[in-house]
């Protein structure tokens, strides 16, 4: 391949489908913004101000560019491309994550109405479109990076605004510590990721994965750091434990919309990237080993603490935090052994994974939008009050616990078959085991919903039309990803490594 | 589509319309109507077995067909039935109409969960796909907990979660036995058939992969079959369910366990079964006897069932793990057997409890005179379960021990003697219950003035004794069912024969 920057050609700009639709979009979303909300005369309050319909212009783009992305067959991007020396690198399998990410970003879209309809958020609604489909680019960017140069612009570029999505609700104590502690933690973990990278071009000298695949291997001690503190800046985004320290208290100080988005979209595009470049420039025979041997450790540590510390819980929002970093376990399982099976089962695992655990935050989103009550005892008798409301939920919970017929079933079985095929039966063992806790402390919110009486229950509402849709979305995803076994084979007739 | 799956797709539109309807009275004749057709197809797919199976005797399953499922992990949704599983559709078909009955005035939540559970059950018994069997298995297991939790007694949120998460625990196992058998026998074919079958009937898997996955997949059966030590859940979890939910996972969740030991980890890791039974088995003996002396010691009506369950559930396992024809046909007979004698017990315990509101032995006497009908089917009920002859305890207890004994080893004879025992004991509890609560005379002014059985719980209770009665007097038709079934899985298993130095006992 011709590295030299005399072959730059800006037809090259249009290999990159997807990240130029999505930059219409935000770019679209910025200006419409600009012109449909208006700042209130003088006399006038905010709430008796007509709604500006920026949310009906943002969900209709984006749906725009979610439906004609979907699908790699559709959009015609099946071919595997390169561009720009190597920098931007495309495959079919990256067109399905993206999508995945988009259908997540939707969902998030629309259960976020009711809480963006508030007196304070009003304003602020623009920004928040905005806001979040940069982050959206940023973790495309990331996707497609074929060099760390990118990759770290993607990632910085997805982690930057994040910041400023946690910290949205400013008047509210928690959720300004919560931006403060993700913005330093992102920081601390960029600055390790890129310590990394520097110390991996001072080994090699180069950052082109398809390069670093050749030149780098475990035989120097460099080389290892390298590879470590990489790990380390990774874990950190995904929340592997030992690095998970920032999540619970992000999780619990976002906006409940903010967290449904952090631990779905954010998670999954890192641990599906972290796949790409631990195969891509880690791949030699002797680092695999090293990297199997790190993720080993880390995948039963981090469902073990994780469980154990969820079942603690009472706030539902730290409680699904550690629920997501256990997950992000079994999503990692996904990366043992660097297989096709194992890519092929991440990608069905996070695409199940979007459905139940969005479904899940879309009712507590919407009770605490409705009712403030984010605790689990809270929660008590809510089946007679709200029957389809804790119907939706217990189908979700008991995807993300792994109960058949529901989705959730599927994707923990294929993902653990994976790790086994690629050698690990053990450790897919202690996971089994794990997912055994893990139904204990999904149970408890069942049972509180289904079993216990409360002498002030949460009141009887009607939901919010965006909720209604998104939990459409999630429950149909829920039930039909799995029993359709055509999801599995389309990823899996995708997936090259 | 084949018609097996008939049995899967009657529980979903019975789901259907129990959402559809609105008023008691929709609910019951759903619930009536979609239980006498799984009950006249489990009928007519027994009369249509024996014709086919006098037409081509040889071929392992009838009735097969198989669809790809998810094709790159060569996950297919195989169907078909043998002689065992057709007895356990005819068993479990039984046990939801019964059910239907005796739990006539619960709401439609109760039911939804209910007609889920059946579903699980009888795609399990028609399943022959590993993971269309275990998607099945846990989608029996699941509806239990808001069953126990929302429409059972005493500590309910206890039991509930402890039996849910045991038997998950039990299929964490399983699952992972499930990837070694695949994956051991070349990662090619899910179907149980044609794993069996490979290498013309050599087994392919690794000799340490078999000891390996082996006790792991047989545990994970297990627990669901109440196997000593993981027997736990079932005591509580049978004690605190609602009466129809008793009925259905004494009589027929236990034998997914037992069937899915024999299916699954023997027949498909016969060497490990020669080699490494033997600490089951020892299990197995464990839970037979210690099972009947605890219900001894019971006051409970609930717990004295339960108890006598795992001892009874014990004798299935039992008689699988000895390896031969007679044993595992009685062990087959005993599934039948003890699903319907069990689930008559439940359900009369279920129908005395509702009206004495207590379950305790010392607070009743002298119920004979007050409900007669109820006792007089209690002592039948009571009789079958100690094994009287002319009902089916006796029959499948008999071939299980006449089986046992074949094994002319001190290691099995004593193990053998040691459970048979357990039959000695079970006739002390059932009698000492009997004699306490329903002879002698009544005393306390509320139970007298107690009503006996309504029309439709005399419907599901004759229902019961009949196929009891029938079984016990006329066993041979559906011994010679079960025989055929057994025959193939036993000599796959003979084949090989155990390692002796593997068991110390020997």
């Amino acid at each position: 391949m011709d590295y030299s920057l005399s072959s730059l050609d800006y037809s090259q700009f249009l290999n990159m489908r997807e990240e130029l639709s999505l930059m219409l979009v935000i770019l679209l979303v910025f200006v419409a913004d600009l012109f449909l909300c208006k700042e209130p005369k003088d006399g006038e309050s905010l709430s008796a101000q007509k709604k500006s319909p920026i949310a009906w212009v943002t969900l209709t783009l984006f749906t725009v560019h979610t439906l004609i992305n979907l699908l790699p067959c559709l959009n015609g991007s099946m071919d595997t491309i390169s561009a720009f020396g190597g920098m931007y690198q495309h495959t079919a399998m990256m067109t399905v994550v993206k999508s995945v990410l988009n259908v997540g970003t939707l969902v998030v879209f629309l259960m976020a109405g009711g809480w963006l309809n508030r007196e304070e958020n009003r304003v602020k609604r623009g920004e928040f479109y905005t806001i979040t489909l940069f982050t959206l680019l940023g973790m495309y960017f990331m996707i497609s990076s074929g060099h760390f140069l990118m990759f770290f612009i993607g990632l910085e570029m997805a982690s930057v605004p994040m910041a400023a999505l946690v910290a949205f609700d400013k008047y509210r104590y928690e959720s300004a510590e919560a931006g403060a502690k993700f913005v330093l933690l992102a920081i601390f973990s960029s600055g390790l990721l890129l310590y990394g990278i520097s110390l991996i071009y001072g080994a090699t000298g180069t950052l082109y994965f398809e390069r670093l695949r050749l030149a780098f291997s475990a035989d120097s001690l460099i080389n290892l750091i390298g590879l470590t503190f990489f790990l380390t800046g990774m874990g950190f985004k995904i929340s592997l434990v030992p690095f998970h320290l920032w999540t619970a208290d992000t999780y619990q100080g976002a906006p409940t919309v903010v967290t449904s988005y952090l631990s779905v979209i954010s998670k999954g595009s890192a641990a599906f990237v972290l796949f790409t470049v631990l195969v891509k420039a880690f791949g030699a025979d002797d680092l695999a080993v090293e990297w199997n041997r790190a993720l080993f450790w880390i995948i039963i540590v981090t469902i073990t603490v994780a469980n154990l510390f969820a079942i603690q819980q009472q706030n539902l929002k730290r409680f699904m935090a550690f629920s997501a970093i256990s997950q992000a376990g079994y999503l990692v399982l996904g990366i043992m052994g660097g297989t096709a099976q194992g890519q092929t089962a991440l990608v069905y695992y996070l695409l199940v994974y979007m459905a139940a655990n969005l479904g899940a935050f879309a009712v507590i989103n919407v009770i605490e939008q409705q009712s403030g009550k984010i605790r689990i005892d809270d929660y008590d008798g809510l089946y007679n009050t709200n029957p389809k409301l804790s119907f939706l939920m217990t189908l979700c919970l008991f995807s993300l616990a792994g109960i058949p017929p529901f989705a959730g079933m599927f994707s923990k079985f294929f993902i653990f078959m994976a790790a086994f095929n690629a050698g690990y039966p053990w450790l897919v063992l202690i996971a089994l085991i794990n997912t055994v806790l893990s139904l204990y402390y999904y149970l408890l919110i069942v049972k509180a919903m289904y079993i216990k009486t409360n002498a002030s229950p949460i009141a009887t509402f009607r939901s919010d039309n965006g909720t209604r849709a998104a939990l459409v979305i999630c429950t149909l995803g829920v039930v039909l990803f799995g029993i359709m076994g055509v999801c599995y084979s389309y990823i899996d007739s995708l997936s090259i490594l | 589509m084949n018609f097996l799956s008939i049995f899967v797709l009657i529980p979903l539109l019975m789901l259907l319309g129990l959402w559809l309807v609105k008023d008691q009275k929709g609910i019951r004749s759903v619930m009536v109507i979609g239980s006498t057709g799984l009950l006249i197809l489990s009928v007519a797919l027994t009369v249509l077995f024996l014709q086919e199976r006098a037409v081509d005797p040889t071929s392992p399953m009838l009735f097969t067909a198989s669809f790809d499922w998810i094709a790159p992990l060569h996950i297919k949704y195989s169907v078909g039935v043998d002689g065992i599983s057709v007895a356990m559709l005819l068993l479990s078909s039984i046990i939801v109409f019964t059910g239907t009955f005796v739990s006539w005035n619960m709401n439609k939540e109760y039911f939804l969960w209910f007609t889920l559970l059946s579903a699980g059950v009888f795609g399990f018994f028609i399943s022959i796909d590993m993971f269309a069997m275990f998607m099945f298995y846990e989608v029996a297991l699941i509806p239990m907990y808001l069953l126990i939790g929302v429409w059972g007694t005493g500590p309910k949120e206890y039991a509930a979660m402890k039996l849910t998460l045991m038997l998950m625990g039990g299929s964490a196992f399983l699952m992972c036995g499930i990837f070694g058998i695949f994956y051991g026998a070349g990662g090619q074919t899910m179907n149980i058939i044609d794993i069996a079958n490979q290498l013309n009937g050599a087994h392919v898997i690794d000799l340490a992969q078999q000891h390996i996955w082996f006790p792991l997949t047989f545990a994970g059966f297990g627990v669901l079959g109440a196997l000593f030590p993981f027997h736990t859940w079932s005591p509580d979890g049978h004690a605190s369910a609602p009466t129809a939910v008793s009925m259905l996972h004494a009589g027929v969740l236990m034998k997914l366990g037992g069937y899915g030991c024999f299916r699954i980890a023997m027949y498909l890791m016969p060497q490990a079964a020669q080699d490494l039974g033997w600490i089951f088995l020892i299990l197995t003996g464990i839970s037979v006897v210690y099972g009947a002396f605890s219900a001894c010691v019971q006051t409970d009506l609930k717990y004295i069932n339960a108890y006598s369950s795992v001892s009874h559930c014990g004798l299935v396992l039992f008689g699988i793990l000895m390896i031969n024809q007679v044993a595992a046909t009685g062990a087959v007979l005993q599934m039948l057997s003890h699903g319907l004698t069990t689930a008559l017990f439940f359900a009369l315990i279920g129908m005395i409890y509702g009206r004495t509101h207590t379950r305790d032995i010392r607070e009743m006497t002298g119920l004979m005179r007050i409900m007669p009908f109820l006792s007089v089917c209690y002592v039948i009920a009571g009789l079958a379960n100690l094994g009287l002859p002319g009902f089916s305890g006796f029959v499948a207890e008999m071939t299980i021990f006449v089986g046992s004994f074949a094994q002319a080893d001190t290691f099995h004879r004593v193990l053998t003697i040691a459970a048979c025992t357990s039959i000695v004991v079970t006739a002390v509890y059932i009698l000492r219950l009997v004699g306490k609560i329903l002879y002698g005379v009544c005393t306390d002014e509320h139970h007298l003035k107690l009503s006996d059985a309504t029309w439709e719980e005399r419907f599901a209770v004759i229902c019961l004794i009949f196929c009891i009665a029938g079984l016990g007097t006329a066993p041979f038709w559906i011994s010679n069912l079960i025989d055929g079934g057994v025959a193939p899985i036993i000599s796959n298993i003979t084949k090989f024969t155990a390692d002796a130095s593997l068991n110390p006992f020997m």
